[in-house]
């Protein structure tokens, strides 16, 4: 896990990208611990105010000689409304960077991204990093509308291996992300996928990598109390090196985590085989 | 502080000092816990710091008073379903379910990492039957860095369709007698009560005669978050305990009421050790005041993982603005009226 740091960050930007929000914000400290994969938490109310709760953001970018770390963020209800009513010039209490990275193939390896909605926000500094060792990415991007797409352009920068996909066909393959998946990954003989987005897509990802037999690394999102590790209020069914399943924190052994090894369906119930589960009488 | 601006309540010890003011630094936060003292009230509240590895990223937790474990069970226990957690009006409900991997695990593995760091741990523990409170006491004896225990209260009586045994006098009675009973004689057991209870004064009384070093005081309050976009309970186990600045008032009555039947001779006095939505030094001031000797912050860690030494900071800022040299000339302060 990162050594995250509490700082008083600096808002230098806020502006709107499509359906969402760019936030930068300077802080010494943060940005040259950041991996992709890892994830801020933002106070989103003053510090005596009723929402006590921070919220968690994948770190988009981050520039150690600037000392900025700049998230992406939808507007989802009140904490992330009072974000986006912040100026530049407003201080922000963060947490980061928090959680664990991606794991990065040695050597250069063909790599597929494949994001819902935000979720390319972590996967940028990620194909940064593959391209670097020789590697080679691919992009599918996918939203439910045109608007709520990210990284279009981003992706196409880095590489013509881009694939868009809106359900509604306002922009791209009409059809869910995982339409052209199975096509994507065979095209670029990716040996390594990696997803980020709904868990519902997550889910779907995995499924078409266990069927062609490739790896796939998953950023999970659920909801966090704390997001450092301490409350347990992330967890989701994960089985472990050995075996045995078990409710794992996902803001500290992930939110990164292999998607063959979650236990997506029963996310959300504590099946008899998880460890402890036996203990849950009356509790 | 804010003090200083208003009429501040003088006490006698610091009538001499001449002022209201004395020098933050030389406020002696020495605080009574059970027969014995630590060096400062502050401690983490159970299940809002885990087992300190993760907060200690933030603070050294030597500086705490002591730290307080989430609560440990005899076996592993995977815990309740998701959601387990909704945010509330300056608060949460939780719904955790007491996960973790059980006394052993926590000797062999986390004890030993707490002990090396020199922090001073008040070990949280309960049980279905009144034997497994027991035994996760007799597996904590001759262990190092164990200050204390403290009884989770609010754990269902798997003997008593599943009542709590915090609900009524005579089961949290039995649970610290049988805790009292197997640990080290110079380990404080301090018992953990539940606000939703007819009278927790009487709880109280049953827990002191029970042989009760201290009381910790409160557990959440019960409560239910409906989603109403998909129409049914928010978290997966539908009632959860209610935390933070929410709940402040509540547990300070509480508190206030407990030590009142001491002051009464209604109950033998015991340390009061007070939480519920202490997220400042002027928040842990109001506990001291109406009767704790010890304060623990939980919720607010969640906000601020510095919480629980902030608070310490602003506490002793806060009573040398008022004028106390120490801490114990503030406990119980607010009944001189
Ligand atoms: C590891 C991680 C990374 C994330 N990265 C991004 C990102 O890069 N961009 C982005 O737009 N969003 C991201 N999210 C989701 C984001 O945290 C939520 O949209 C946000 O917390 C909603 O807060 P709110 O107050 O606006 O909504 P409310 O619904 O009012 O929030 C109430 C509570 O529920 C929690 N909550 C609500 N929705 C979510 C959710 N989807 N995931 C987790 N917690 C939630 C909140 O944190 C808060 O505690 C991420 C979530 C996680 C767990
Ligand atoms: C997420 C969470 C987990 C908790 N787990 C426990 C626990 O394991 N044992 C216990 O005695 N109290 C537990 N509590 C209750 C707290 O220790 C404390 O009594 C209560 O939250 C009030 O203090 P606060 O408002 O400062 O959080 C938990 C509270 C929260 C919010
Ligand atoms: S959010 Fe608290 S443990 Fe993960």
């Amino acid at each position: 896990m990162a050594h995250p740091v509490q700082r008083q960050a600096e808002i230098v930007e806020l502006s709107p990208v499509g359906a969402y929000h760019r936030l930068v914000l300077r802080a010494e400290g943060i940005a040259e611990r950041v991996l992709p994969g890892h994830f801020a938490a933002l106070a989103v109310d003053r510090a005596d105010g009723s929402l006590l709760l921070r919220r968690p953001f994948f770190v988009h970018r981050a520039d150690p000689a600037e000392a900025t770390v700049e998230v992406v963020f939808a507007e989802a209800g009140r904490g992330t409304r009072a974000l986006a009513r912040q100026r530049v010039g407003d201080v922000v209490d963060v947490v980061a960077p928090l959680g664990n990275a991606f794991p990065i193939p040695t050597g250069p390896a063909s790599a597929l991204m494949v994001a819902g909605g935000y979720g390319g926000v972590p996967l940028f500094g990620l194909a940064e990093r593959i391209t670097e060792q020789g590697g080679s990415v691919g992009f599918i991007l996918g939203a439910s509308t045109a608007d709520r797409l990210f990284g279009v352009e981003q992706a196409r920068a880095f590489t013509p291996d881009v694939l868009v996909t809106t359900e509604d066909g306002s922009y791209g393959i009409r059809g869910q992300i995982t339409l052209p998946l199975t096509e994507a990954m065979r095209a670029i003989e990716a040996r390594v996928v990696y997803a980020s987005g709904p868990t519902g897509m997550l889910r779907a990802v995995a499924e078409v990598c266990a069927r062609e037999g490739v790896r796939c690394f998953t950023a999970v999102e659920q909801t966090m109390a704390c997001g450092v590790g301490v409350c347990m209020s992330c967890v989701l069914p994960v089985v472990g090196e050995d075996g045995v399943s078990r409710l794992v924190r996902s803001c500290v052994d992930g939110p990164c985590l292999d998607g063959s090894r979650v236990r997506w369906e029963d996310i959300g119930a504590v099946p008899p085989d998880l460890e402890g589960a036996a203990a849950m009488g009356g509790c | 502080m804010t003090g200083a601006d208003r009429t501040v309540f003088v006490n006698t010890a610091a009538a001499s000092t001449g002022g209201t003011g004395v020098p933050s630094e030389s406020v002696d936060l020495t605080a009574p816990f059970g027969g014995g003292t630590l060096p400062n009230p502050v401690t983490t509240a159970s299940g809002c710091a885990g087992y300190g590895r993760e907060l200690a990223k933030f603070l050294p937790l030597a500086e705490l008073g002591s730290i307080t474990t989430k609560t440990i069970m005899p076996a592993p226990r995977s815990g309740r379903p998701t959601p387990r957690m909704a945010e509330t009006p300056s608060g949460m409900l939780n719904g955790i379910g007491l996960q973790g991997s059980g006394i052993e695990h926590f000797v062999a593995n986390e004890l030993p990492w707490l002990a090396e760091r020199g922090a001073r741990v008040l070990v949280s523990v309960a049980g279905e039957r009144v034997e497994d409170f027991a035994a996760c006491a007799r597996a904590l004896n001759g262990q190092p860095g164990v200050v204390g225990l403290e009884v989770n209260l609010s754990c269902p009586n798997a003997d008593n369709s599943g009542l709590v045994f915090a609900a009524n006098p005579a089961t949290a009675h039995d649970v610290v007698q049988a805790v009292r009973e197997v640990a080290e004689p110079t380990l404080p057991v301090y018992a953990k009560l539940a606000p939703d209870v007819t009278s927790i004064t009487d709880v109280a009384k049953a827990c002191v005669r029970a042989g009760a070093d201290g009381l910790s005081m409160i557990n959440t309050l019960p409560g239910v978050v409906i989603d109403t976009d998909t129409l049914r309970p928010h978290l997966a186990g539908v009632v959860g305990g209610l935390s933070g600045p929410a709940i402040r008032p509540v547990a300070v009555g509480c508190v206030y009421a407990v030590h009142a039947a001491m002051r009464a001779g209604e109950c033998a006095a015991v340390p009061i050790l007070g939480m519920g939505g202490i997220r400042t030094g002027r928040d842990a001031l109001e506990f001291v005041l109406a009767g704790a000797s010890g304060v623990a912050v939980g919720t607010a860690i969640f906000n601020d993982p510095t919480a629980p030494l902030r608070v310490l900071d602003e506490l002793r800022e806060a009573l040398a603005a008022r004028g106390f040299a120490k801490l114990t000339d503030a406990v119980g302060l607010a009944h001189h009226h």
